[in-house]
């Protein structure tokens, strides 16, 4: 069955080349984007289910067998992360194309939207996939590139701000990554994963450190931990609110699989553990208390996903088998809400004129229905039990408190105090925007009725958060599985080199 | 390639000039940042190659050949670093077509969270009041 594992990669780049071809045809481009992306969802399930049965499955592209050529490896943590990420992006593309349908601009659409979406959702899938480090490196530029383009959609002045310094930051963690692949192939004359488990281990341990500070720094860039986020809050507000959407959701995310894929097989050992500790609590807290600072919705958001970027790094920093599962298990629940919470800011927009909390006022008496979309994803981003939010965090706080260090301790602390301040943070929106009467100095709100192609996913996706609960016990056993398998390091280099590298 | 001194400086060279043009306010300097850094790092990966003749089976003696891979690395890395580029610029004349310079500009909001804080005037509280928007 390991014909399956290139599909995700490969659906997506043809869709990307089929509508680029049928430009000024919306009605092909959709029904292409929406088949593609719902093949990549059924084959990433698949994928999932065949790596949870009978391990990680690999590909050697184009026949070339590792070391020498590229392998795709679809492990569970890869699996599960392309299962997530691809239901998401399904999610939101609909709701993209709810949003252009009501927005009226069906005659005269921005033909690159399509090829542009899929393209990033090659680039994620490729960076899920890729067993060796320069294809990371490729997935990585492939998803940017796209996600430049996306932010800078129409090309307005504030989008041209705001996107010049996420282009250049960007830039920058890529050239980093690139040189630390430099010095990593010059130090171990490999790049394939693999193969780096036993080289890297064999290397003088300064030179060691050296290579994963460099590569630490710049996915701690890409996935906004503190105190290299400041890029995050300022670019991801501008886009319209189906891309950011999907960056919030998906990009720093991968920032995060990808700490967790090299700090568990290249450096295990838990060297940079404190660095790592120490930076989850920073970004945990300064995080929120940007957000409780924020009196716009979709920044206010941009924060809270900076700040529980946090609990994930903390997961990693622990190393142990339950913090790791934790982290994982979080993963999945933190891409599934905090997209689900910016497409509802997007509607929030939509119906009530803005997303400024000094602007809105009456929401909940509007739209009865808005409120509930809004309501039930962020109290399962303040993590109140029954949520999927709150046994990420159990499980997180448990790890911590069975680590018993002081950091450890003063992190499972930090992680109360985040999560009582995200609560307060999503309190303040709840009374600013819907619990309070309509706001009479102001302008009378919009009342557009909101469209039901762009309710029904994010509608989709509420349950699916609320969904994450009810199946929390086999997600948790794969995650914890997947944690074991990291932790293990011998399969996946098994996987890959059946006779040994 | 035993690391040659000349190639090292060159690297450091083009490193160092590389960052301290990312650092200027203005996006064109930036842009010539971006490339000066990404021709050093290609120069890095290359320095980490075995050097030697044309890495073809029957050309070369097999102890001889060069090493091939970082070479398709910094091909890659080409590529990428030109569509970059290219984009940069694209960027840079939009802005100086829509604003007429071409800087690069702070988060404006959080200045004026910042005054706000200064005024000791918070964003809006609980409270049903809070004013028009400032």
């Amino acid at each position: 069955m390991t014909f399956l594992v290139p599909l995700p990669v490969v659906m997506p780049l043809i869709g990307a080349a089929l509508t680029l071809m049928m430009a000024g045809k919306p009605r092909a481009q959709r029904t292409v984007s929406l088949t593609v992306l719902t093949g990549t969802l059924l084959v990433s399930i698949a994928l999932l289910v065949l790596s949870t049965m009978d391990g990680p499955l690999v590909v050697a592209v184009g026949g070339w067998v590792a070391p020498l050529g590229i392998v795709l490896v679809a492990d569970q943590l890869a699996a599960l992360m392309l299962v997530v990420s691809s239901a998401v992006t399904v999610c939101v593309l609909v709701y993209s194309i709810g949003q252009g349908m009501a927005d009226g601009n069906e005659e005269t659409p921005l033909s690159i939207y399509h090829p542009t979406y899929l393209i990033l959702t090659a680039g994620v899938t490729n960076a899920f996939l890729a067993g060796d480090l320069f294809n990371l490196y490729v997935g990585f530029e492939i998803l940017l590139v796209a996600s430049y383009v996306l932010l800078t959609l129409g090309g307005t002045e504030n989008r041209i701000r705001a996107g010049t310094t996420y282009v250049v930051v960007s830039l920058v963690s890529s050239l980093i990554f690139l040189t630390a692949i430099g010095l990593v192939y010059a130090a171990t004359g490999t790049l394939n994963l693999a193969q780096l488990v036993g080289r890297l281990d064999a290397l003088p341990d300064s030179l060691r450190l050296m290579l994963q500070g460099m590569l630490l720094l710049a996915f701690g860039i890409k996935a906004a931990v503190f105190p290299l986020s400041a890029w995050l809050p300022d670019s991801y507000p501008t886009a319209p609110a189906p891309v950011t959407a999907v960056f919030a959701g998906l990009l720093t995310k991968i920032g995060v699989y990808a700490i967790i894929r090299t700090e568990t097989l290249l450096f295990p050992g838990g060297r940079a553990a404190n660095l790592l500790m120490v930076a989850a609590l920073l970004t945990m807290v300064i995080g929120i208390l940007g957000a409780v600072a924020q009196s716009d919705i979709k920044r206010l958001l941009s924060f809270t996903l900076i700040s529980h970027i946090g609990y994930l790094l903390f997961g990693v920093g622990l190393s142990t088998r339950l913090g790791l599962a934790s982290a994982i298990f979080y993963v999945v629940h933190h891409i599934t809400i905090q997209t689900t919470l910016f497409l509802t800011a997007g509607l929030i927009e939509r119906r009530g004129g803005s997303t400024g909390l000094e602007r809105l006022g009456g929401l909940a008496r509007l739209s009865p229905l808005l409120a509930g979309l809004f309501f039930v994803p962020a109290l399962n981003l303040a993590g109140i039990p029954p949520f999927s939010g709150f046994i990420g965090k159990i499980g997180l706080l448990q790890a911590g408190a069975d680590d018993g260090g002081p950091l450890a301790w003063s992190l499972v602390a930090g992680g109360v105090l985040t999560s009582l301040l995200t609560l307060y943070a999503i309190a303040r929106v709840w009374n600013l925007a819907f619990w309070r009467g309509p706001n009479p100095a102001l302008p009378e709100a919009s009342r557009a009725l909101l469209p039901r192609l762009m309710v029904a996913p994010t509608l989709a996706l509420v349950v699916l958060g609320v969904g994450l609960t009810v199946v929390a016990g086999p997600l948790f056993d794969i995650s914890d599985q997947a944690a074991g398998y990291l932790l293990e390091r011998s399969g996946y280099v098994h996987a890959v080199f059946p006779e040994g590298p | 390639m035993t690391p040659n001194l000349l190639y090292v400086i060159v690297v450091g060279v083009l490193f160092a000039t590389g960052v301290s043009l990312l650092l200027e306010r203005s996006l064109t300097r930036i842009v010539m940042g971006v490339i000066l850094l990404g021709n050093g790092a290609n120069l890095l990966i290359l320095l980490g190659g075995k050097a030697g003749g044309a890495p073809i089976v029957g050309a070369t003696p097999d102890a001889e050949m060069s090493d091939p891979l970082p070479q398709i690395m910094i091909l890659t890395a080409i590529v990428i670093t030109l569509g970059m580029t290219a984009f940069l610029l694209a960027l840079a004349y939009r802005s100086w077509a829509l604003t007429g310079h071409d800087e690069v500009q702070d988060d404006v909001e959080d200045r004026r969270i910042m005054r706000l804080a200064e005024q000791d005037e918070g964003p809006g509280t609980d409270d049903t009041e809070a004013g028009a928007p400032r």
